[in-house]
């Protein structure tokens, strides 16, 4: 196999009410044995009620060398958060 | 500015605050050449490690134990895969991991070059490999690289069963007849010490391991493990009625463990290196399977580009 089949990343969601959880990923021809393979590979004991493959192409990723100018900015905007603001004692729950 | 020096100083203390290096971040040409190496070992072995067992699903005694064995053998090619795919955000293809084991230029472990002569070995090794192989993947577990540590959580969730239905195979014919019990004694006095081998050299002699501990890719010694190993699986022989094959075997008061015999490490070398009872076979087994799938990853691919074709016909018309 000199020419790797594409790579699919495999989500999989455990079951109804939760998103679908990135558990892996696999090489396939085409989505549909990806598919096939990840059910055998990633559901052997009832782990999922259902499965997305994605190729991994097809996925683009922040840069880690960004990660500062990504999300740092969010640290120090505290007023973004409940408690950053003050109510009186008297309110139970808000 | 980032100079290497930064980076270095970066890795080192996600490294120390137990957080995990993922595949995109910056990190040391060796930190990445060691896992490649043990990643992609630990992969063929999961590969290599069907063949002994395979060799006994067709003659399994019962349709419960054939299942459970057929179930097992499933398990460790999903193992391969979850491994390789691990080592793959590395860096290095899957072709490429793969002629590595096929041209021999990879090692696995060397107890998959053991003949498995008996149905007892189908216990022996459920018991014993995939008892030494948990001792040594649960602390694998929370390795620094995170794609190794998750497939390993997966792994190990999964290795639980191959040990127990080992056991209880080893336990039923220890139970069986006189000769069921001689067979299950035969097969623990000839994976007894292999499995010792399975944990690697001694402290003493073992080369890869004090970088290994400071990355926290491993986190205890070959020894450490070894002897755990030996304290948890005595006891087990004991209750039913099994003899470990060493004399020098004998509980230390003191540590609160059992002392036991030398190993033999020039039988451990001369397997390492090609010349164990089924090198050979196992090598020539995995080529013919792999050749033998060739017409089918072809003809896979020529579906998938005729089906693409068709598709892309089918849009632009
Ligand atoms: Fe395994
Ligand atoms: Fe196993």
């Amino acid at each position: 196999m000199n020419k790797d089949w594409p790579l699919y990343e495999v989500f999989i969601r455990s079951k109804n009410g939760l998103s679908h959880k990135h558990v892996g990923s696999l090489h396939a021809s085409d989505a549909a044995m990806a598919l096939e393979n990840a059910r055998d590979v990633y559901t052997r004991r009832s782990e999922g009620v259902s499965i997305w493959v994605v190729k991994a192409v097809d996925i683009l990723a922040s840069d880690p060398g960004d990660s500062e100018f990504l999300f740092e900015p969010a640290t120090d905007k505290i007023y973004r958060h409940p408690t950053f603001y003050d109510v009186p004692d008297e309110v139970k729950h808000m | 500015m980032t100079t290497i020096a930064s980076l270095e100083d970066k890795f080192y203390q996600t490294i120390d605050a137990e957080e995990k290096i993922e595949p995109k971040d910056w990190m040391p040409d060796d930190y990445r050449k060691t896992l490649v190496r043990q990643i992609s070992q630990h992969a063929h072995s999961e590969i290599i490690g069907m063949l002994p067992e395979g060799n006994w699903i067709t003659r399994a005694p019962s349709l419960k134990r054939k299942l459970a064995l057929l179930a097992k053998v499933q398990d460790e090619a999903g193992h391969g895969l979850y491994l390789y795919a691990a080592c793959e955000t590395l860096g290095v293809g899957r072709d490429e991991l793969l002629d590595q084991l096929h041209t021999g230029k990879a090692k696995y472990s060397s107890i998959f070059n053991y003949p498995t002569i008996t149905w007892a070995d189908m216990g022996a090794i459920g018991w014993l490999v995939d008892g030494a192989a948990i001792m040594n993947q649960v602390p694998l577990c929370r390795c620094s690289y995170g794609p190794y540590s998750r497939a390993m959580v997966r792994v190990c969730k999964e290795e639980s069963f191959h040990q127990r239905q080992g056991y209880e195979i080893m336990t039923t014919l220890a139970k069986g007849s006189e000769e069921q019990k001689a067979m299950a004694q035969d097969a623990l006095n000839r994976w007894w010490w292999p499995s010792l081998m399975m944990f690697g050299p001694n402290d003493s002699v073992s080369t890869h391991s004090e970088m290994s501990m400071r990355w926290k890719i491993k986190r205890f010694s070959n020894d450490e493990l070894r002897q755990r190993f030996v304290d948890m699986t005595v006891p087990q022989a004991e209750l039913i009625g099994l003899t470990i094959p060493d004399p020098l075997l004998k509980f230390n008061e003191e540590k609160k463990g059992y002392d036991f015999g030398p190993i033999d490490w020039d039988e451990f070398k001369m397997v390492v290196n090609g010349h164990g009872p089924c090198n050979e076979e196992r090598m020539a087994a995995r080529l013919k399977a792999h050749a033998d799938g060739e017409w089918v990853r072809e003809a896979a691919s020529a579906h998938a580009a005729r089906k693409s074709n068709s598709e892309s016909r089918l849009k632009t018309a």
